[in-house]
């Protein structure tokens, strides 16, 4: 496409921005970070405005040789548009969120923020595999950085759970795109996404890069870096972690799995089904006896990604696109419930829910907000998880009912934990004297929620608007894997059709008889 | 007519001999207080040295008008490409060198040794000749001038143990690597009957015999020991730690590369007719140098030691380029030469930047606590080595790996490349532990000494190369290696 390259200047933005806050003090650093980002997220919205639905498969498309082994392309479908969108509008968020609670080392903590929205742009806008790679890759850098730097006190035990855990899922992933490149010939993602592997190799294939995603989602039992770096990191780069970073596995899985190895993914639907359902009952019964705030959310974020995965293997339309809705959702609504974590962390330095209790009285906006992420978790119609929830289980139904059944418990168990939390949290008395005295939200963290609010209930109640530009994308992989899609175990034979309505009654037939 | 053409062929040796005899001179004269001198002179020689060898290094030269004395060298752009890293590396450790020879760290006799420099540039037309060698005897004249400046270059802190423990262990190690190799060059010798390269692969083609396959094991057994691969490698640490840290960052790289260098003109051009003999062994020494080097760095609290470890680790992905056995496989291990060399000189010239108030040295993790606080320019530029070294992208240490597993898979070594990939996660554990002890420890504090201009430079050139504006030198870079690869594989 012709005209202003938006996808590299949306990556110069904020690396410019992390340049700038290197080398300056603290508050100039804040201000920097902010506007940086702002900029970026307005160059995002023009993105979405600018962006064709029903034109082109990828748009925005940016080439150039600059390298050796692969090219500098970046190109954009409504996939990637959306989760661009999410990651743009979550990181002024994630600025504001960080704007007291970091005092060491402003600079070069936004630094290291806007260096992790640089990778995640990239990621999502990389059209050249090994393009992809890097800047996937990459990420390990800075958020190994902010965990270890700013985390808590196990922070260190973190971040090496976290750097080497991901980094061991990736390089297996590293040596299969080695392979696939001198395959099929090209390192371009749209050519690879039409390419048919040999059937025998795109197991191998599969395993590979499923070994690197099934750590990002994460999936049960690799899930277990996800806890620890979610409680020990700050609260900003908890948001970024749930709100982005686990969307990369997701990512990976629609972009690279399904319509690579098609026949792959159907051979392991099994596996997949069966780590997703127990990730969903298993993790939703670990949040539920879980004393760490941060903790119960980061395992409950274990169970929602594990409806994304049984939604993309779902192999229909309604599972995928369920699948990104929850995908979204899960962004922005896990996001805003370890900023409200955050919130009450700044002002009591404890994340254990028994030091609170009874904050509906003393902060009632607060308990507002956190009513309506918590509603948003469980899946409240009207509320932004509902639909995707929805979407994806009446997905995987038409597959295999038991796994819908099992995988629709979480939502009974999810409302378990969640209304669990905010009851001991916002309800009941005020038992501790130090947490009544907690004044409520300020106006910067007003900026922070109210935004992340509206966007909950627009896609609870108009999800047309998310799903539109994704739709054209959609079609086309299920199209791509309607030919490998399993056989679903609800096989509805048709039987002869009947005489009559089902509820035809005796005399209003004699009735019509009458009438002739 | 000949011989003048032999001449202007190795023009930049006879420009390196004739400042290194002069300076030798100027040494015996002026003594130590001339050293700084005649370290400016020696630097600005080898930079003269590398600009001879720029023409040939953009048409490369191949073929028969490469040939000099009657065959006895050969002065193709692989050997031109080798050269350039040599002499480049070679000029860093003389720039790196008086600051801290002027330091406490160098004991009793404060001040660089004027023979310092001289012995620096002996070392490189040791190294010249190796990587332009074409007969086992220039081979061994090459490898034993580098070998013996460099023992003496170990030692050269007289009063100091630990340096002459290390240049005593270099020595006797080292002399028995070339008792090896020069065992394994008669067998050869005895059973193919020529010493030149040509000769040599002609009487190994065809049925191999006992004999001649002891002598490929034993020169290769030779040269792994001057490459510090896995079994071969026991020195390294003990020599790396002890040698005086200017030293220790000459060793890490310039050697390095002229040994590679002459291990895979050894390989494709006198056992080429042999691949399967020889690229098992070197598969193997790929794979155990990538795992125990790995495994060695784990525990080590010495900085230096720990970068003997990982200079093993890197020369076994190095390796892995060498056993691919195709042009693609050379061209990679030439990329990850370079690249190599700019990671392990960056590295080196950080650690002597941690000086105290005083100006001695300090090179044990609990003195780098915290030092991105007090030192932040430092610990960033450490940060950036330590994540290449460990190949995390987007710094430059990916694209090596990349070079060498997109060679690896292409060859069909699928399996080789898994173990390597898999090997190369138990580096990333130490490397980021420099990066964890330096940002997210508590300050030390005892770091406090200023840097010298020089240092300064070189980290800050280095640090650029291995950084993402690195990636924009890779076209240029895979070109000249290509070409000097293909020069390699004329005769194959």
């Amino acid at each position: 496409m012709e005209g202003l390259p938006i996808l590299s200047l949306m990556m110069l933005v904020p690396l410019a921005g992390a340049a700038a806050c290197l080398f300056s003090g603290a508050a100039a650093a804040r201000w920097i970070a902010l506007a940086a980002t702002l900029v970026t997220f307005v160059l995002g919205v023009l993105l979405w405005s600018d962006y064709q639905i029903g034109g082109l498969q990828w748009q925005f498309t940016e080439k150039a040789d600059l390298f050796a082994g692969f090219s500098y392309a970046l190109g954009i479908d409504g996939i990637s548009l959306m989760l661009i969108m999410l990651s743009v509008f979550l990181m002024p968020v994630c600025i504001l969120a960080s704007w007291e609670s970091v005092q060491k080392r402003v600079g070069e903590y936004m630094a290291a923020f806007l260096f992790m929205e640089v990778l995640m742009i990239g990621t999502f806008a990389a059209q050249d595999l090994f393009l992809f790679y890097v800047f996937f890759e990459a990420g390990l850098i800075p958020m190994y950085l902010i965990i270890g730097v700013w985390g808590g006190d196990n922070r260190i035990y973190a971040s090496y759970k976290f750097f080497l855990y991901t980094l061991f899922g990736s390089v297996l992933m590293l040596i299969a795109m080695f392979w696939m490149v001198a395959e099929a010939g090209t390192s371009d993602i749209p050519t690879l996404m039409q390419y048919s592997f040999p059937p025998e190799a795109q197991t191998w294939l599969w395993l590979a890069f499923f070994a690197s995603f099934a750590v990002k989602v994460p999936m049960w039992p690799l899930h277990t870096w996800l806890p620890d770096a979610h409680v020990q990191a700050p609260t900003a780069g908890s948001v970024i972690l749930a709100g982005v970073l686990l969307k990369l596995g997701g990512y990976g899985f629609i972009r690279f799995s399904l319509p690579m190895f098609p026949e792959a993914s159907a051979q392991f639907a099994w596996l997949v089904f069966t780590l997703s359902m127990i990730a969903v009952v298993y993790t939703s019964l670990v949040a539920l006896v879980q004393a760490d705030m941060k903790k119960l959310i980061a395992y409950s974020s274990v169970a929602h990604m594990a409806i994304v995965t049984v939604g993309l293997f779902a192999f229909n339309v309604q599972g995928l696109e369920g699948a990104m809705i929850v995908m979204l959702s899960h962004g922005l609504v896990s996001g805003a419930l370890f900023l409200c974590v955050g919130l009450i962390y700044d002002r009591l330095h404890t994340r254990e829910i028994a030091r609170y209790g009874g904050l509906a009285i003393n902060m009632p906006y607060y308990a507002l907000f956190f009513l309506l992420f918590t509603m948003a978790s469980i899946g409240l119609p009207g509320t932004s998880g509902f639909v995707g929830e929805f979407l994806s289980l009446a997905g995987i139904y038409q597959t295999s009912s038991l796994v819908a059944l099992i995988c629709t418990t979480g939502i009974i168990l999810g409302a378990a934990y969640m209304l669990y939390l905010y009851r001991r949290v916002a309800f009941g008395g005020q038992v501790n004297e130090d947490a009544a005295a907690m004044r409520d939200i300020s106006a910067r963290e007003w900026v922070m929620m109210a935004p992340i609010a509206a966007a909950v209930l627009w896609m609870g109640v108009y999800p047309e608007s998310f799903l539109a530009p994704m739709r054209a994308d959609i079609a086309v992989l299920d199209a791509r894997l309607a030919a490998a899609a399993p056989a679903s175990d609800a096989r509805l034979a048709p039987g002869a059709p009947r005489s009559e309505a089902a509820n035809a009654m005796p005399e209003h037939s004699s009735a019509r008889e009458g009438a002739h | 007519m000949e011989f003048a053409a032999s001449f202007a062929l190795v023009m930049p040796e006879l420009v390196l001999i004739g400042a290194g005899l002069a300076l030798l001179l100027v040494a015996a004269w002026g003594g130590d207080k001339a050293a700084r001198p005649i370290a400016i002179t020696a630097a600005a020689a080898l930079f003269a040295a590398g600009f001879l060898l720029v023409p040939g290094l953009h048409t490369g030269g191949t073929g028969p008008s490469t040939l000099a004395f009657g065959g006895l060298f050969k002065i193709d752009s692989y050997a031109l490409f080798a050269k350039a890293l040599i002499y480049l590396a070679a000029i860093g450790a003389l720039m790196i060198a008086p600051a801290f020879f002027a330091g406490p760290a160098a004991g009793a006799e404060r001040g660089m040794r004027a023979e310092y420099p001289v012995l620096i540039l002996f070392a490189a037309v040791g190294m010249s000749i190796m990587v332009s060698a074409n007969d086992f005897m220039s081979l061994y004249l090459g490898l034993e001038l580098n070998s013996l400046s460099a023992y003496v270059l170990a030692a050269i802190l007289r009063r100091d143990a630990r340096s002459g423990e290390a240049g005593l262990k270099y020595f006797v190690l080292g002399a028995l690597a070339s008792g090896i190799l020069l065992y394994g060059m008669s067998l050869l010798y005895g059973f193919t009957g020529g010493t030149a390269f040509t000769a040599v692969r002609a009487g190994l083609t065809g049925e191999m015999g006992t004999g001649a396959l002891f002598g490929v094991i034993f020169v290769l057994s030779g040269l792994a020991f001057k490459i510090s691969a896995v079994p071969f490698h026991m020195w390294t640490p003990d020599v790396y730690e002890g040698a005086p840290t200017p030293v220790t960052a000459f060793f890490a790289t310039a050697p390095k590369v002229a040994a590679v260098a002459l291990t895979a003109r050894v390989v494709f051009e006198v056992f080429g007719a042999q691949v399967a003999a020889w690229q098992q062994i070197v598969m193997f020494m790929a794979l155990a140098s990538i795992i125990f080097g790995a495994l060695g760095a784990i525990g080590q609290e010495n900085l230096k030691r720990l970068l003997a470890y990982s200079s093993i680790n890197n020369v076994g992905f190095i390796l892995l380029g060498l056993a691919v056995a195709n042009v693609d496989g050379a061209s990679a291990m030439l990329v990850y030469l370079f690249i190599y060399v700019a990671m392990s000189l960056g590295s080196f010239v950080a650690l002597l930047m941690l000086r105290g108030e005083d100006g001695c040295l300090f090179e044990t993790f609990a003195d780098i606590r915290g030092l991105s606080v007090t030192q932040p320019a430092i610990a960033w530029a450490l940060l950036l080595f330590m994540f290449s070294l460990a190949g995390v992208p987007p710094l430059l240490g990916f694209y090596s790996k990349f070079v060498v597993f997109q060679a690896t898979i292409e060859a069909d070594l699928v399996v080789f490349g898994a173990i390597a990939i898999a090997a190369s996660v138990i580096g990333a554990f130490y490397y980021i532990k420099f990066v964890k002890v330096m940002f997210f420890d508590e300050p030390a504090g005892v770091i406090t000494g200023k840097s010298g201009a020089a240092h300064w430079a070189l980290l800050g050139i280095t640090a650029l190369i291995v950084s993402p504006l690195g990636y924009l030198l890779t076209p240029s870079l895979t070109d000249l290696a290509d070409k000097a690869a293909a020069s390699l594989f004329l005769t194959v």
